[in-house]
């Protein structure tokens, strides 16, 4: 297969859903007759029909809410959000109902649905539509969050999401649906729960996902100009971490940046500095290097969000600063 | 001949409704029992008052359909069908609950029987129960889901997305409101812009609406059968309220200072169960003999659950991290 971008991948994985399991609906705002707000839905509808490819009302939680329902009553519906930021107003869905109903039920109900939605900053959509809000769901018992930055991630981990019992959040970066990359030819999966190493170093671990990647991978570049070899690994799940991964890299290295485009307080990074100091202390040769966005609302601005989430200088300055190198 | 056994049937059935009732009636009063010696905690919530209306309209459904309620939800489990034995070992916290002691009084479920909850945000649940009627269309089940609902509910978001959500995509759904008259503490009329006039709520939606007696299990199950009968064929969402009272408090923890004794005692000559156990005297239908053993083996299922709720084991502490994935 040709490199293909994400939008494609994911196309070609709600294509493949619906072709091999009639059980398999999808539902969001304008996925249908609009093509969906990233186009990721765009033709299903002509295809598939407008039973199982169904526009929803502006209702986020009840038709999120209908999606859970429908999880429960044996269907297999990918809920498709406009944008994260919009998720909001069904956190009482996600939480109360969705991440909770198995536990409550002593273990009597599954529901096996997979949310979808554009997430993140960077085009200048200001405050109400640019923020990460996966760190918090990933917070949640109950649910599992999954966060692609390659095109074949992005398929294998829908593919993995659409076999899981229980709710999965993917999150798709609006800086990435263009994001091209070689996606094999075979059926593959990519579990949950397991992080990548995208390249492998000695002196400097960094942990990073989604956009954070690319900035994470310039990092990487410029650090092995000045001779520092840097380990880079794509959390790809938030929910369950892979901990294990970043811990054994952590302890070859002994150094570490954590570089997410999450607001820094509350971000998923302070959970991991937390659980390498736990895990990791002794291997430390300085503190845990921390980068995130600033923590202000996102700004309009072109210049102004640019200054608000991190780049590379600004996360090599800060492993400079605490290791020296 | 045909005209007797229809007559026994129907006795019988009638019987079945009074022996539900009271059956409820009688878990309630003890579960408060149960609460003020420490048995049970967090919030209870009693239903005493308004068994007609989950009775009714429950007794009127197929295996095949869905039921969704709010957190007063005791008796709806009860008349889905829920043993007592478990529901009432929920309530205690117990490993043999329903949901293994993790749901508590406001969490019921049962899988098997298609009740699914037991959800304790207001309105939260209407969504589920429009999914659940999504797949039940979807599947061609030719099952319906029926939501009850507060009162309260009608003032959330929520009420009015699924509302219209329901009518959008002609859902097989029935709302079946159970109008208490007080939201918590606070008097319908003082919290809804039109006073607490829930009769055509489902109007706007071009949902079709009915007001029923809460009191009157009879006039509950034929309002809630004409619905869901409507519904089953693909007419469409149906909405009914249901004029009712809770005879306690909103939960054990209130003191009800917000309503009158004087308006407790009107309703309370409502009885929805003297109300068809006198009718069915009234009209021959049984005796007070037979009356009597129907509330005394219901005694007798309700002290049996609480004694299997009391001896039953505390949840294992593994237990604490199971049930939150597949």
């Amino acid at each position: 297969m040709p490199e293909i971008n994400i939008r494609d991948a994911l196309q070609m994985g709600h294509h493949e859903a619906l072709e091999n399991d009639p059980d398999v609906l999808i539902m969001g705002e304008d996925i249908g007759a609009y093509g969906g707000a990233y186009s990721v839905t765009a033709g299903l509808l002509d295809e598939f029909g407008p039973e199982r490819v169904r526009d929803t009302p502006i209702s986020e939680a009840a038709f999120v809410g209908a999606g859970i329902g429908a999880a429960v009553g044996g269907l297999k519906p990918i809920v498709e959000y406009m944008n994260l930021n919009f998720a909001l107003l069904a956190f009482d869905q996600m939480i109360n109902i969705g991440a909770s109903l198995r536990y409550m039920s002593g273990g009597q109900v599954s529901v096996p649905i997979v949310y979808r939605a554009p997430t993140g900053g960077g085009i200048q959509l200001a405050a109400t539509h640019s923020r990460s809000y996966e760190n918090w769901l990933a917070a949640i018992p109950g649910m599992k969050v999954v966060a692609p930055s390659t095109p074949a991630d992005a398929l294998g981990l829908l593919r993995s999401s659409l076999l899981d019992p229980d709710p999965v959040l993917m999150v798709e970066h609006v800086l990435m649906y263009q994001q091209k990359g070689f996606v094999p030819d075979e059926h593959f999966i990519v579990p949950i729960g397991l992080a990548d190493i995208k390249r492998p170093g000695s002196d400097l671990t960094i942990v990073s996902y989604h956009h954070a990647m690319v900035t994470a991978m310039e990092v990487a570049d410029k650090l092995a100009a000045r001779d520092v070899s840097a380990e880079v690994i794509d959390l790809r799940t938030l929910r369950p971490l892979d901990m294990p991964t970043v811990i054994t890299s952590v302890k070859k290295t002994n150094r570490v940046l954590l570089l997410e485009e999450n607001l820094k307080t509350g971000g998923i990074m302070g959970e991991i500095a937390a659980q390498i100091q736990e895990n990791a202390f002794d291997f430390l040769d300085g503190p845990v290097v921390r980068v995130g966005a600033e923590d202000v609302p996102h700004p309009y601005n072109r210049g102004l969000e640019q200054s608000m989430i991190p780049s590379a200088d600004k996360a090599i300055a800060a492993v400079s600063a605490a290791y020296g190198i | 001949m045909q005209a007797e056994a229809i007559d026994i049937s129907f006795k019988t059935e009638l019987l079945s409704l009074y022996q539900q009732m009271y059956l409820i009636r009688e878990f309630e009063e003890r579960s408060g029992e149960m609460y003020t010696r420490g048995h049970i905690r967090g919030f209870l919530h009693l239903y005493s008052g308004q068994e007609a209306i989950a009775v009714g309209a429950i007794s009127t459904l197929e295996d095949r359909d869905y039921v969704v309620t709010h957190y007063r939800d005791h008796g709806h489990a009860l008349a889905r069908g829920m043993d007592p034995k478990h529901a009432m070992a929920e309530l205690f916290g117990k490993a043999t609950g329903s949901s293994k002691g993790k749901g508590g009084s406001m969490h019921l479920f049962q899988a098997s029987r298609n009740f699914y909850g037991g959800h304790a945000i207001v309105a939260g649940h209407l969504p589920l129960a429009a999914g659940l009627a999504l797949a039940a269309r979807y599947k061609n089940t030719g099952g319906v889901a029926l939501v009850f609902l507060g009162d309260g509910s009608v003032n959330e978001g929520e009420f009015h997305e699924t509302m219209n959500l329901a009518a959008v995509w002609n859902l097989p759904l029935v709302f079946l409101l159970e109008n208490n008259l007080y939201g918590m503490g606070t008097a319908v009329g003082r919290a809804h812009a039109r006073g607490g006039d829930f009769d055509m709520a489902g109007a706007p939606y071009g949902i079709a609406c009915a007001v029923v007696d809460g009191m009157d299990v009879l006039a509950v199950r034929e309002v809630a059968r004409a619905a869901i009968e409507k519904t089953r064929a693909g007419n469409g969402p149906a909405y009914i309220e249901a004029k009712t009272f809770r005879f306690r408090g909103h939960s054990l923890a209130d003191p009800v200072n917000y309503r009158s004794h004087e308006e407790e005692m009107e309703w309370r000559k409502k009885d929805p169960i003297s109300l068809l156990g006198d009718r069915l005297l009234q009209q021959d239908l049984t005796t007070e003999l037979e009356l009597l053993e129907i509330r005394e083996t219901q005694d007798d299922v309700v002290r049996e659950a609480i004694r299997f709720a009391e001896e039953s084991p505390e949840p294992t502490e593994d237990e604490l991290f199971t049930d939150i994935y597949a």
